[in-house]
């Protein structure tokens, strides 16, 4: 990035200590709050000038709450930028779909196993030709499931439970999910016939662009007590999935912006930017929206474990293991794109309002009730996926998050080059050449789609880990190196 | 005041995304590249046999939700028909106080990963940036696609 940019983002953000930078009040006419940028200086070196512009943005929707916060891995996005934060007052704020993105709950969950690096390695290709097998991926992959609508209906609203009990995955599964896998107040009607027809095939599929399977070890363990309740230990395999409601949630998105566009119009509400259309949280359009969003969510806690479910039975088969002998249990899953109606202290009083994370994790401390009971007295597990060939980290949310971001952490490692870019100057036939120099195999359906996830396409995944770690939000657990990638 | 290039659309940086302008020297015309725009995000055009069609009707307030919607509907199409597109045709397109149409043609074939080579998967369309300008001889289209 230019110096030329550097000091233009330094000149707008007053520092407020290492790893925080303050968007003036003042910056653009219109803001309700100052924005909070949680980055390093190094991070914010690289950080776009239009970025900040975002922030700045979200910070002039109505009723939003202490600050208009951007994670540590905040880059360019659509209207809110990737990695935003921000809250609203149940009563007198706003719910936003730009707020959430298009993929609703994209998330990340991670499983254990009791096998060691040294089980796996002299198997590994054959192992994630199998797993490529089994889950389909790449652009327009239909699901070996086919759900009805009043499947659909029920997956709508039951999530992860409608999962395991249809067969995929066992009852311990659905604790380890934020929001136990099923958000309450889904209502199917307000989901469109398009969305519909998109979500019936699409089920336990990982689809395309940054999702992947991941075959990871555990490489390092920071904090051990913490570790030993996730049940993660040093030289330990481990398997990552990452993607969100595919084509259901992104007609959803589609559909709402399109009514709450006009409903902006009739509050009067103005927007600086048309993404982030939104109406005010108690509208019947927004709370019509919302209810929506949920089915998206719960579907997205389905599809991956449908997914998780198959890849558990290629273990088993490839390892000729019993069911259940291999340990591969749910660690935890991690949604981060989505609205929650949530309790936060501000100013001295409980209030509730809606936290809208865009690519970013949710970091309940210990103690907190939506903490599953067996990791309550450590905090909530917080999975950060690293880019492709890069390490993965698990963390733990502390109370600071409840303080400075309403429990929020980083959702990854962050883009600093446009997949455009990425295409014209990295091969993915190179790519995947280096990668597997370095013993790491890459399989997917197009050699391009390697190109534009590479490990040179996103900051790296340490240098935002340890903004999370040092500011206190989330600290280390446990660090995992990629194995081998299944790419959607 | 500028003019419409003689390109039909070219792409903008932008770090996660896809952004691109399209020209026309009709509104019509500048729709119907920046449909090309996107869908040459996902696959290269020129491979894709145009042997058969769709039609689309669309209606939306203004030109901006219309260039939204038409956008959108093309990535439904191309998802529920399993078909991809490598040109099409804006039959009509009306512009009016409260209300803007447009009826079109998309032309294409089956997905047959045998021969498409895909590429980045577009999710949807935003209105992230939008601008429908009319610019000396035609009009400009500035659209960002989620990906």
């Amino acid at each position: 990035m230019s110096h030329e940019n550097a000091s233009l983002v330094s000149d707008i953000l007053t520092k407020v200590n290492d790893y925080t930078w303050e968007v003036p009040g003042n910056f653009k006419p219109g803001m309700n709050v100052p924005g909070r940028i949680f980055v390093s200086k190094p991070l914010l070196d690289i950080l776009e000038a239009e970025t900040i512009d975002q922030v700045a943005n979200v910070a002039s929707l109505p009723g939003i709450q202490k600050y208009s916060m951007a994670m540590p891995d905040a880059h360019l996005g659509y209207g809110f930028p990737i990695g935003g934060v921000a809250a609203f007052d149940k009563h007198t704020g706003v719910i936003s779909p730009g707020g959430v993105g298009f993929d609703i709950n994209c998330g990340v969950r991670m499983i254990r196993s009791d096998l060691s690096e040294a089980d796996v390695r002299p198997k590994l290709a054959e192992l994630l030709d199998a797993l490529f097998d089994a889950i389909p991926s790449g652009v327009g992959s239909k699901s070996r499931i086919r759900v009805n609508d009043k499947e659909l209906d029920d997956i709508f609203i039951h999530g992860v439970r409608w999962a395991v009990d249809n067969g995929y995955g066992v009852e311990a599964d659905i604790s380890h999910c934020e929001s136990n896998g099923t958000m309450p107040g889904a209502n199917p009607s307000s989901v469109s016939v398009k969305a519909r027809k998109r979500g019936r095939p699409q089920i336990g599929t990982l689809g395309s662009g940054n999702h992947f399977l991941e075959v990871q070890y555990v490489d390092k363990v920071y904090d051990e007590d913490a570790a030993r309740v996730f049940g993660l230990k040093e030289g330990q395999v481990t398997f990552m999935i990452h993607c969100g409601s595919r084509g259901a949630g992104h007609q959803i998105c589609t559909d709402h912006l399109q009514v709450l566009s006009q409903a902006s119009k009739k509050y009067r509400i103005d927007l600086p930017d048309k993404q982030l259309a939104c109406a005010p949280a108690e509208s019947e359009e927004a709370q019509d929206y919302f209810k929506a969003m949920v089915c998206a969510a719960n579907y997205a806690w389905v599809n991956r474990q449908v997914i998780m479910h198959w890849a558990r039975e290629v273990f088993d088969n490839f390892f000729q293991a019993e069911h259940g002998e291999l340990g591969l249990d749910l660690v935890y899953d991690v949604a981060h794109n989505v609205a929650k109606l949530e309790k936060h202290i501000i100013d001295g009083n409980e209030r509730e309002v809606y936290v809208h994370r865009k690519g970013a994790t949710r970091a309940f401390p210990a103690g907190h009730p939506e903490v599953p009971e067996d990791y309550r007295a450590i905090g909530q597990p917080v999975i950060i996926p690293g880019s492709m060939g890069t390490a993965s980290y698990v963390l733990k949310g502390s109370p600071a998050a409840m303080e400075l971001t309403f429990g929020s952490a980083c959702h990854g490692a962050g883009r600093v080059m446009s997949r455009k870019s990425a295409k014209h100057e990295l091969r993915g036939e190179e790519i995947q050449k280096k990668l597997k120099s370095q013993g790491i195999i890459v399989k997917a359906t197009q050699p391009s789609l390697i190109a534009e996830e590479a490990p040179e396409v996103y900051k790296s995944s340490s240098d935002v880990v340890d903004v999370v770690h040092n500011l206190g939000i989330a600290t280390k657990v446990a660090r995992v190196l990629p194995m081998g990638v299944v790419k959607g | 005041m500028s003019s419409v290039p003689i390109k039909d659309f070219e792409y903008l940086d932008h770090t996660a995304d896809a952004k691109f302008r399209a020209y026309g020297k009709s509104l019509a015309e500048a729709f119907e590249n920046a449909a090309l725009a996107m869908l040459n995000v996902m696959v290269d055009t020129g491979s894709v046999n145009t042997i058969s069609s769709i039609e689309v009707e669309l209606s939306s307030p203004d030109t901006e939700s219309l260039l939204f919607d038409w956008l959108s509907e093309i990535l439904f199409v191309f998802e529920v028909e399993e078909m991809v597109f490598g040109r099409v045709r804006v039959n009509e397109l009306i512009v009016g106080d409260d209300e803007c149409s447009l009826q079109a043609t998309l032309f294409g074939e089956a997905i047959d990963l045998s021969v498409h080579v895909f590429d980045t998967e577009v999710k949807a369309a935003t209105y992230n940036d939008m601008k429908i300008e009319n610019v000396d001889g035609g009009w400009m289209l500035q659209a960002t696609v989620d990906t």
